[in-house]
C-alpha cells in the first residue's frame, strides 16, 4: 500500500478518537474558563455510545439519508487532505459535505431546522471565498494545488501568507461552530434557535453529525498545519495555540447576528485573503 | 406549418430523430478531421445570401412600423446600409474562398445544438399543446408559425457553427435575432411585445457591430473569412475587434446588455430553454471564444476577460434576491456565460478548455432546468420558488430531474464544477487578481443553488395531501422523455467527459494554441468516486426490519403543543399552520442596484476599450 493511502485511511481510524478526545478537552477547558470542573475528557465518546443505543425518531421520512451522505463525504474529504490530493478538490468535497448537512435540516423541516438550515447557507457563503482564496494563496506560493507538494514544500509559508492564515483562523470559529458564529446550530436547547440545524435529529443520526463533526475538526487543524509544514513542532504548537484562541473567543463572545457574520467575513477574505494573493502577485511578478 | 396535433407530432418528431442523427453522423465522420473546408452544392445559393439579408432586413422594419418602434429600425437601416455599400459601392470586398468550414468545435456544438435543440423540440410539442388548451386559452394558437421558428433557429445555429465566411455568419447571426424575437414576442401582450423589441434593440446593437467589423475587415484587412481574421495579428485589427467582441457580448447577454435576456422570460419555456442552453447565447460566445486566440494580452481581451468576470459576479449576487424561478435561472445563465466570456478574453489554451467544457456542461444542465421549471409552472400555475415547497412528493420525477440539474450547476462532481474548477485554474495562472470576482460569485452561487433545493425536498403540508395533488398524472411522454433524457445526461456528461475532452476539446485546443492541457488520472478516479458514492443517494439504505435502528416518524418539534407535525395550537386555542419562506437578502442583493452598478462599470470598461483601441 502506498504511503497516501495508509495516511487516507489512518485518518479514517484514528481522526474520530483524536477529534473526540479533541473535544472532551475542550469541554474541561471551556468549563475551567467558567468557573466549572467540567465532565471527563472521554464524555464526548459515552455521549456519542448513550446517542447510538437510543431509538431513531425523525420528522419526516428519510431526513436520515442525507446525514449519511454529510458524514461520508466528509470522511472522503479528510481522506483526500490526508492523501495529499488536489486542495481544491477537497474543497468541493468538502462543500458537497455542507450542503448534504443543509439539505438534511431543511428535510426536517420544523420552523426551527429551516431556520437553521438558512443561517448555516449563510455562513457557508460567508467563509467559503476565504476557504479559496486559502487555496490560490498556497498555489501561488508553492506552485502547486496538490497537499502532497505543499507540505513539502522547504520555506514556511505562514511567512509569506501572513493574511490567508488570519482570515483563515477567522473563518474557523465558524467552521468549529464556536460563539459568536455558532448561529446555525447550538449546544444549548433553550435559545431561540433551540437546536437549529440538527432540531430534528436525534439518537443514531445525531451521533453522526457528533462524528462528523471530529472529523471536520482535525482536518481542519491539519489545514492549520499546512502553513507551518516546513517547520513541524512549529505547525504542532500553532495548531494548539489555534484551538485555545478558538475556545477562549467561544467563552469571551456572545452569539452574532448573520449579518455580522457574513459581512466581516467576506471583508476579512477581501482585505486579508485577496490582499495576501494581490501581495503575492506583486512580490513574484507572477 | 401543419394545424393538426398528430401530424405536428410526426413531423416534429422524425425532424428531431433526424437533425440528432445527422450531428451523430457528423460527428462520426469527421471526428478525426482537424480544419475541413468546404463550398455550397451551388454556386448560385452563394450569391442569394445579400438579397435574404435584405429580406430579414425588411420583415424587421415592417414589425418596426406595426409596432412604432423607431429606435430598432435605424438600426436594421444603418446595419443593411453597411453591408449594401460594402456589397455594391465599395471596391475592397473581398470574396471568400472558404465559406463554410467544420473542426472539432464545431461539431462540439453541432452537436449540442442538434441533441439538446432538438429534445426541446419535442418538450415544446407536449408543453405548447398545455399552453394553447389549458394554460393560455387567450394566447391565439400560432403553433404552425412557433415551429417553424424554431426549427429555424436551430438551423441558423448551425449555420453559424459552420459559417467560416464573415457574411454568411452575419446572416445566420441576423437569423438567430429575427427568430429569438419572434419566439419571445409568441403570448402577444403587451409585455410579451415590448420584451421581445428590447431582445430585437439589443441585439441588433450586436449586429451593428458586426457588421461594422466586416467592413472593417474587408476594407482595411482584406479579410472575408474567419479563419483570415484568426492569422492576423490582434494589434492591427484591433478596431474590429474590439466590434466582433460587442457583437459576441450582447448575444450573450453580458453586462451591460444583459436586460434583454431577462426580459425574454415571458416567452413560453421552451423557447426560454432554446435561448439559455443550446441556441442564441451560445452563439454569442462561441464566437469569442473562436476569437480567443486573438484576445490574449490585448486591451481587448483584457475588457472582454473583465467584462464577463463582472456579469458573473454581478449575476450571481442578482439571483440571490429573486424568487421567480425563471429569472433565477436567467441570471445563472448569464453568470455562467460570463465565466465563459471570461476564459475566452483570458484567451490561453487552458482557459479555452475551460469554456468549451461550461459550454457543453451548462447547455445540457440548464436545458434541463428551464423544461422542469415550464412542467412545474403548468402544475402549480406559479413560477416562484415559495411554492414549490414539497414538490419532491408532490411531482417526484420533475423534482428529482430539477435536483439533478441544479447539482449539475454547482456541485461536485458535476459538469460545471469541474468546469468551473478549470476555469479557477486557469484564471490564477493568467491574473490572480480575477479570482476575486469567480470566488465571491462562486459562494453566492452555492447560496441560491442550495436553498432552491431544500425548498423543493421541504415538507410543511402533509404528505397525503400533496400525492393527492396528482400533478404528474397525466404528464405525456413527448416532456417526459425530453426531461428524463437530459437527466441522464447531465449525469452521463460527468462520466464520459474525459473521452469527449481527449477526442474532440484538447485536439482543438491543441490545435489552436500549440498547447493543451488535461484533467490528470488521479481527479478524474477521485471525480467519478465521488460520483458512483452519488449515484447511491436515491436508493433507500436505512434498516426495513424491526430494530432499535429502524426509523419511526413523529410530529415535527414546534415549541408548543403540535397539532400535528405541521401545525400547532395557538394560543387562542385554534390551529396555526408552519409556514416558512427562504431568505432572499433584498436590502444587500437588490437586482436594480446590482445592475445599474454592472451597467456603470462595464460600459465605462467598453468606452475605454475603443478609446484605446482607436489610437492604434
Amino acid at each position: 500500500m502506498s504511503v497516501r493511502l495508509i495516511s487516507a485511511l489512518s485518518f479514517v481510524v484514528f481522526a474520530p478518537l483524536i477529534g473526540g478526545l479533541i473535544s472532551g478537552i475542550d469541554r474541561r477547558i471551556t468549563a475551567r474558563m467558567q468557573g466549572r470542573f467540567g465532565p471527563p475528557v472521554l464524555q464526548p465518546f459515552y455521549d456519542v455510545y448513550k446517542l447510538l443505543q437510543k431509538e431513531n425518531v425523525i420528522a419526516r421520512v428519510r431526513q436520515n439519508a442525507y446525514i449519511d451522505f454529510y458524514l461520508l463525504f466528509v470522511i472522503f474529504s479528510g481522506m483526500l487532505l490526508f492523501a495529499g490530493q488536489d486542495l481544491l478538490l477537497f474543497i468541493f468535497s468538502l462543500t458537497l459535505a455542507s450542503v448534504f448537512f443543509i439539505l438534511a435540516a431543511f428535510k426536517g423541516s420544523s420552523p426551527y431546522s429551516l431556520v437553521g438550515a438558512q443561517r448555516e447557507l449563510l455562513l457557508v457563503m460567508g467563509y467559503e471565498p476565504m476557504v479559496l482564496f486559502a487555496a490560490v494563496a498556497f498555489y501561488m506560493a508553492t506552485g502547486s494545488f496538490w497537499v502532497s507538494k505543499i507540505i513539502v514544500h522547504p520555506v514556511l509559508l505562514i511567512k509569506l501568507l501572513p493574511g490567508i492564515f488570519l482570515g483563515f483562523f477567522y473563518i474557523l470559529t465558524i467552521k468549529l461552530r464556536k460563539s459568536p458564529y455558532d448561529l446555525s446550530t447550538s449546544h444549548h436547547g433553550h435559545q431561540e434557535l433551540v437546536k437549529g440545524l440538527t432540531t430534528e435529529f436525534a439518537g443514531p443520526s445525531l451521533a453522526m453529525i457528533e462524528v462528523a463533526h471530529w472529523y471536520e475538526t482535525v482536518f481542519l487543524l491539519a489545514f492549520v498545519y499546512l502553513f507551518f509544514a516546513a517547520t513541524p513542532w512549529l505547525g504542532a504548537l500553532a495548531v494548539v495555540v489555534c484551538y485555545f484562541l478558538e475556545i477562549l473567543i467561544d467563552n469571551v463572545f456572545a452569539r452574532a447576528k448573520w449579518e455580522v457574520a457574513v459581512k466581516s467575513s467576506w471583508l476579512v477574505a477581501a482585505v486579508l485573503g485577496f490582499g495576501n494573493v494581490a501581495v503575492l502577485y506583486l512580490l513574484k511578478g507572477f | 406549418m401543419l394545424k393538426n396535433d398528430t401530424g405536428r407530432r410526426v413531423l416534429v418528431i422524425s425532424s428531431v430523430v433526424a437533425i440528432g442523427l445527422l450531428s451523430i453522423k457528423l460527428l462520426v465522420d469527421y471526428y478525426a478531421a482537424t480544419v475541413v473546408y468546404f463550398h455550397l452544392p451551388a454556386k448560385w445559393i452563394e450569391s442569394l445570401v445579400f438579397p435574404a439579408e435584405v429580406a430579414i432586413g425588411l420583415l424587421i422594419l415592417g414589425m418596426c412600423f406595426r409596432y412604432r418602434r423607431w429606435f430598432p429600425a435605424l438600426l436594421v437601416l444603418a446595419q443593411s446600409g453597411l453591408i449594401a455599400w460594402l456589397e455594391y459601392f465599395s471596391t475592397k470586398k473581398v470574396i471568400s474562398e472558404n465559406p463554410f468550414f467544420l473542426d472539432k468545435f464545431s461539431l462540439i456544438m453541432a452537436l449540442i445544438i442538434g441533441v439538446v435543440g432538438g429534445l426541446i423540440a419535442v418538450y415544446a410539442l407536449g408543453y405548447m399543446k398545455v399552453f394553447q388548451e389549458d394554460y393560455h386559452k387567450e394566447v391565439a394558437d400560432r403553433r404552425g408559425m412557433f415551429f417553424l421558428v424554431l426549427f429555424l433557429f436551430i438551423g441558423a445555429m448551425f449555420g453559424i457553427v459552420f459559417a467560416n465566411d464573415l457574411i454568411w455568419m452575419y446572416f445566420f447571426w441576423e437569423i438567430t435575432t429575427l427568430a429569438s424575437f419572434l419566439l419571445i414576442g409568441y403570448k402577444g401582450n403587451k409585455e410579451s411585445i415590448d420584451n421581445s423589441f428590447k431582445a430585437l434593440l439589443y441585439n441588433l446593437i450586436g449586429g451593428l457591430g458586426f457588421a461594422g467589423a466586416i467592413v472593417y475587415l474587408n476594407v482595411r484587412a482584406d479579410c472575408a473569412d474567419l479563419s483570415q481574421v484568426l492569422d492576423k495579428n490582434p494589434v492591427t485589427i484591433s478596431l474590429a475587434l474590439g466590434l466582433l467582441a460587442v457583437a459576441g457580448l450582447t448575444k450573450s447577454a453580458q453586462l451591460p446588455f444583459s436586460r434583454w435576456l431577462l426580459g425574454a422570460m415571458v416567452a413560453p419555456s421552451p423557447v426560454s430553454a432554446l435561448l439559455h442552453s443550446s441556441t442564441m447565447v451560445k452563439a454569442g460566445v462561441y464566437l469569442l471564444i473562436k476569437l480567443a486566440p486573438l484576445f490574449k494580452d490585448t486591451t481587448v481581451g483584457y475588457v472582454v476577460a473583465l467584462v464577463g468576470g463582472i456579469t458573473f459576479l454581478v449575476s450571481s449576487f442578482a439571483a440571490i434576491s429573486q424568487s421567480d424561478a425563471k429569472k433565477v435561472l436567467a441570471h445563472s445563465t448569464i453568470a455562467n456565460l460570463g465565466l465563459i466570456v471570461l476564459c475566452a478574453g483570458i484567451g490561453t489554451s487552458e482557459a479555452v478548455w475551460a469554456a468549451i467544457l461550461l459550454v457543453v456542461f451548462h447547455a445540457v444542465a440548464k436545458c434541463l432546468l428551464f423544461l422542469c421549471v415550464g412542467s412545474v409552472e403548468h402544475a402549480l400555475h406559479s413560477r416562484s420558488i415559495e411554492s414549490m415547497d414539497g414538490l419532491i412528493l408532490a411531482m417526484p420525477k420533475t423534482a428529482w430531474m430539477m435536483l439533478i440539474g441544479m447539482a449539475g450547476m454547482f456541485l461536485a462532481p458535476f459538469g460545471m464544477l469541474i468546469s468551473k474548477w478549470a476555469v479557477l485554474k486557469a484564471v490564477v495562472d493568467a491574473n490572480p487578481l480575477l479570482t476575486v470576482l469567480l470566488i465571491y460569485g462562486s459562494a453566492a452561487n452555492l447560496f441560491f443553488w442550495v436553498k432552491w433545493m431544500g425548498k423543493l425536498i421541504m415538507l410543511e403540508r402533509p404528505s397525503e395531501e400533496l400525492t393527492a395533488l396528482k400533478l404528474e398524472a397525466n404528464i405525456s411522454r413527448t416532456i417526459s422523455v425530453p426531461l428524463f433524457s437530459l437527466g441522464f445526461l447531465t449525469v452521463a456528461a460527468c462520466l464520459t467527459f474525459p473521452i469527449m475532452s481527449a477526442v474532440l476539446i484538447e485536439p482543438y485546443v491543441l490545435n489552436v494554441f500549440g498547447a493543451t492541457v488535461s484533467m490528470t488520472r488521479g481527479n478524474l478516479i477521485i471525480m467519478v468516486l465521488m460520483l458512483g458514492m452519488l449515484l447511491l443517494f436515491p436508493f433507500n439504505l436505512e434498516p426495513k426490519r424491526k430494530g432499535r435502528w429502524m426509523p419511526r416518524v413523529v410530529d415535527a418539534y414546534l415549541a408548543g403543543v403540535n397539532y400535528d407535525s405541521y401545525s400547532h395550537v395557538n394560543s387562542l386555542g385554534g390551529i396555526s399552520k408552519n409556514a416558512s419562506r427562504n431568505y432572499y437578502l433584498e436590502k444587500y442583493f437588490s437586482e436594480s442596484v446590482l445592475l445599474n452598478a454592472g451597467i456603470i462599470s462595464t460600459v465605462t470598461l467598453l468606452v475605454v476599450m475603443f478609446l484605446m483601441g482607436s489610437k492604434i
